[in-house]
């Protein structure tokens, strides 16, 4: 489902269970040989053969070609454009010393923070747990709500929220009585926090409710039955029983919201780049600036950063696993 | 599940406690709805409206707009353009993932797990504006530039790495017992596929197929990048092209193609909930 | 026909854990044989590798005259029914019991004719367009049998055939299963970890243990003669006597008491550690003195229903008897024990628990 509009975002799901769960109490015997349906290593290579096949080409090439690029000086204008020098670490140290990486990079994980770590997730999980007690009206009109903010296309969403924050004619002015108020230049970063925070937030409602479906009713009425209040029930029962979904679902919304691109239809990353987060400085950089080279660099900067966090999760996520066991 | 009150003296603070939470809860709800249908508001209302613009009103009753939009000589093809570019990445992805989600659920191939996520995670590298050039590059030289299937492929290719992981993850949920079973009565890999394993994880297959035909349709930059002949642009890029023109925007315009071009999108997604629900998202077996 | 023989059986998993170690067994043709053991004995693995679904790593496998220990598992005529049943969901019941016709391409009309009559032999002919979902629990478990007996093969393979059965429904399947294989005279080897059950349905038996048999016999030799401290240990619905004891001038000192050897017990030597068995439905329990009972004080009584489980401590250890209801004694009471004779068995202490016998 879109989350935003302009790139083709990819909507990782999370890693499925990692394996058998190791019992301890017994040697684990493997019930399996690795390949129960007789497929054969060679029928295996051959159905998974196409599909790697053309990510090899229109996927993994030209992401290693970015990277390549990325230790060159390559540029649409001036001189690197007719002969790109290799330079090396160049173009890295440039970005790590340039103030206005290090405001967008700071730009970034305040939006990735606010919209996405605590926007989406708090409010994700506030739906779906109202969801559980709320009246069939409540919980399907604002499931429908929801779920319409996610899925419509990026380019609609975006015209819908500029037509929202209009300054002359837009809805929000119009209702609260403020004429003239421009949001998107007055306070861009609350806007685009705001704006994805209402569209990404049904990924985790949606998340959140499978999760809350797998918390067995007997500890919540063994709580219950403790004298635990709804708050504690939450505390102790529920919330240590998602952790894990808590955990990939953080994962998976701050990885999409990253990269997200789609703030730029909202404020143009303006202005005075106050709220230029990396998607859209790379894109300024390498697009409209020509400067590939050094936009490349900094594509690869901002995997680092996934990359951190991904590994950080597993992490996480192992050690939950070994509590658990 | 409700939680029931347990019938017991309480004080006239606890009960006013209760009150006032209660309310307090109402509030925040109807904040919410209003939160999440403002926006909307103008794709429902603006279409209809005799008087289209940034403001959404509820001025009349009116279907005028749509003359606007049935003689844009741009909308129907752009919808058709939108349409070949969802299904085709859509049936592509399908096919190939399906294959490599049951091989690579079902044998045991080393380092299957990092390099799945190594995919993933170079895949949003590609999906970010920097790659587009070097894959405008790539497709030059392949001759594929203002060739929509150069669109398919490489959609296709950035969207295959999700699509094998939730299949994947969907196929490793089907019990091994019925492939054991069929290969202990004798059926060969190819029947095991077709009669058994193909129709289990149908329900999987719709959901990867609406989920890719979605990001699809509703993505901007790379049939932007790579298509040139504007007949060819599907509706996302030319939704954008009639509000980015400088000037006012012709709204009655804008209006009723969102609302066209938004519309197939919803009734998917409702038509493949309602018959497969989502059981699956986020690795949550339902 | 179709007897089961396997030959210095093994399977090695890459780790080095060896799931089935070393196993000979012969099967006869028409045989009800089951697999007994704890989880993790490797019965279940036994049967996979049966199956063909698992591969042996050592040994050798025959079915009828045939060598089948590298064949597909397609190809060697026996059919597998999973605890799971593993109905295809997608199919209906015709559909599912016919799959195996199919595969042996079987024209459409004629599987169906086929399987619409081996389906009515088990009283599912009216629920032939079903699906397995619309089924109940022992429904499906006859369908599953259905489909297996379709393809009429030389042996089954049941895993767990009745663990996904209600507890009363468990009874009357047993019963079923039994009839079932006798008129159809088909080999069978069912695996269990419920020992009632395969004391009940087997015509022999292999108790396993760690991926080996540590005996094989008919439900009654494994039930008045277990091999081994382990048999004797698994079997049995109230665990068998088994204490520990040592052979002090002639008698066994059981460090508070003494009794006699067994007399056929021949073989052992002063100062042997043994272990002493004998079922609690064979331990004579009396309110008054009896000559060379055991004096113990009742600590525990347990209702078994027409009898009680009366357990008596004797010294540091403790003895458990069976008592008709009409006899059963109160806490604190003074009891006698007396072991039947000819019902009590000797088992080494040491190495593998082995019986010693004459």
């Amino acid at each position: 489902m879109a989350t935003t509009s302009q790139a083709a975002d990819v909507r990782p799901a999370p890693a499925g269970t990692p394996g058998p769960a190791p019992s301890g109490q017994r040697a684990p015997t493997p019930r399996h040989d690795g390949d129960v349906v007789g497929l054969g290593r060679a029928r295996a290579v051959a159905f998974v053969a196409p599909a790697m096949v053309l990510v090899a080409v229109f996927l993994v090439f030209p992401a290693a070609w970015t990277l390549y690029l990325g230790l060159l000086d390559y540029s649409l204008t001036g001189s690197g454009a007719k002969a790109p020098t290799f330079v090396g670490l160049g173009n890295y140290t440039a970005a790590l010393s340039d103030p206005a990486f290090a405001k967008s990079l700071y730009l970034t994980l305040l939006f990735v923070g606010g919209s996405a770590v605590l926007g989406q997730n708090v409010l994700g999980f506030f739906l779906a747990w109202y969801f559980r007690t709320a009246s069939r009206v409540a919980r399907t009109t604002l499931n429908v709500l929801v779920l319409l903010a996610w899925i419509l296309p990026g380019s609609v969403v975006a015209f819908l929220w500029q037509a929202l924050l209009d300054r002359r004619n837009g809805t929000l002015n119009a209702l609260l009585g403020t004429t003239d108020m421009a949001w998107a230049i007055d306070h861009p970063m609350a806007v685009i926090i705001i704006f994805n925070i209402w569209r990404g937030t049904a990924f985790s409602m949606l998340l959140y409710t499978a999760a809350l479906g797998t918390v067995p009713r007997s500890h919540l009425e063994v709580a219950r039955m403790a004298g635990a209040g709804s708050w504690q029930q939450l505390r102790d029962v529920v919330l240590p029983t998602v952790k894990r979904h808590i955990l990939t679902n953080t994962l998976l919304i701050t990885l999409w919201t990253f990269n997200d691109f789609s703030p730029y239809l909202l404020t143009g990353g303006g202005p005075n780049n106050e709220s230029e987060i990396l998607p859209v400085y790379i894109y300024k950089e390498a697009i409209i600036g020509g400067h590939l080279g050094y936009g490349s660099a900094i594509s690869l900067l901002l995997l680092i950063a996934n990359l951190v966090i991904a590994v950080l999760y597993i992490r996480l996520l192992r050690t939950r696993d070994s509590e658990a066991a | 599940m409700t939680t029931v009150q347990a019938p017991s003296t309480r004080s006239a603070g606890a009960v006013l406690g209760l009150v006032a939470g209660r309310t307090a809860a109402y509030a925040g709800v109807c904040v919410l709805v209003v939160f999440f249908a403002l926006p909307l508001l103008w794709l429902v209302l603006t279409p209809f409206s005799p008087t289209p613009s940034y403001r959404a009103t509820l001025s009349g009753f009116t279907l005028d707009n749509f003359d606007n939009l049935l003689s844009n000589p741009q909308t129907w093809p752009s919808i058709r353009n939108s349409l070949y570019l969802a299904t085709g990445s859509s049936v592509l992805v399908i096919t190939l993932a399906a294959l490599a989600a049951y091989a690579l659920s079902r044998v045991r191939i080393p380092g299957r797990d990092q390099l799945l996520y190594a995919l993933l995670l170079l895949s949003s590298i590609v999906t970010g504006t920097a790659a587009m050039v070097p894959i405008f590059l790539m497709l030059f030289q392949l001759g594929l530039i203002d060739r929509q299937v150069g669109v398919v492929l490489v959609l296709s290719g950035g969207l295959l790495p999700a699509a094998v992981f939730m299949l994947k993850d969907f196929v490793d949920s089907i019990p091994r017992s019925y492939e054991e079973s069929a290969r202990v009565f004798g059926a060969s890999p190819s029947q095991i596929l077709r009669h058994i394993v193909l129709p289990v994880i149908r329900p999987g297959m719709a959901t990867v197929g609406v989920w890719a035909l979605v990001q699809v349709w509703g993505n901007f930059l790379v049939p932007y990048v790579l298509l040139s002949n504007p007949s060819k642009q599907p509706a996302a890029v030319v939704m954008y092209t009639f509000y980015d023109a400088g000037g006012q925007p012709n709204f009655a315009l804008i209006s009723t193609f969102a609302l066209v071009y938004s519309i197939p999108v919803v009734v998917l997604y409702l038509f493949v909930n309602r018959r497969y629900g989502f059981a699956f998202q986020g690795g949550i077996k339902g | 026909m179709a007897s089961v023989t396997l030959t210095e059986l093994a399977k090695q998993y890459p780790n080095g854990v060896r799931g089935v170690d070393g196993v000979d067994l012969e099967i006869g043709d028409g045989e009800f044989f089951a697999l007994l053991g704890p989880s993790g004995c490797g019965k279940t693995t036994l049967l996979r590798t049966l199956a063909g679904l698992e591969t042996a790593t050592e040994g050798r496998i025959d079915i009828g005259d045939r060598d089948v220990t590298t064949v597909p598992p397609g190809e060697r005529d026996v059919a597998m029914v999973f605890q799971d049943y593993a109905l295809f969901p997608h199919m209906t019941v015709s559909d599912n019991v016919a799959y195996p016709l199919r595969i042996q391409k079987v024209g459409k009309d004629e599987r169906s004719r086929r399987a619409l009559e081996t389906a009515r032999g088990l009283s599912l002919g009216a629920l032939m367009e079903r699906r397995p979902a619309q089924l109940s629990g022992g429904q499906q478990q006859r369908v599953a049998l259905a489909r297996a007996i379709a393809c009429h093969p030389q042996v089954f393979l049941f895993d767990e055939p009745l663990s996904n059965l209600d507890a009363r429904l468990r009874l009357e399947a047993r019963t079923f299963l039994k009839q079932l294989q006798r008129s159809l005279g088909v080999t069978t080897v069912f695996v269990t970890h419920d020992q009632a059950e395969a004391l009940a349905m087997a015509d022999r038996m292999a108790v396993m243990d760690s991926g080996r048999i540590r005996q094989v016999g008919t439900p009654r030799e494994v039930f008045q003669r277990p091999a081994n401290t382990f048999v004797a240990n698994f079997i049995g619905a109230t665990p068998m006597n088994l204490l520990d004891a040592q052979v002090v001038r002639g008698q066994l000192d059981f460090g508070g008491f003494t009794l006699p050897v067994p007399e056929s017990a021949t073989g052992v030597a002063e100062g042997d550690k043994v272990v002493y068995g004998v079922r609690p439905e064979y331990m004579g329990c009396a309110a008054g003195p009896v000559d060379g009972a055991v004096r113990g004080e009742v600590r525990a009584v347990e209702n078994l229903g027409v009898n009680v489980l009366v357990t008596v401590d004797a010294g540091e250890q403790s003895l458990r008897a069976v008592v008709p209801e009409a006899d059963e004694p109160d806490l604190g009471d003074t009891a006698y024990l007396s072991p039947a004779p000819g019902r009590v068995l000797l088992y080494r202490a040491d190495g593998d628990g082995e019986l010693i016998s004459a």
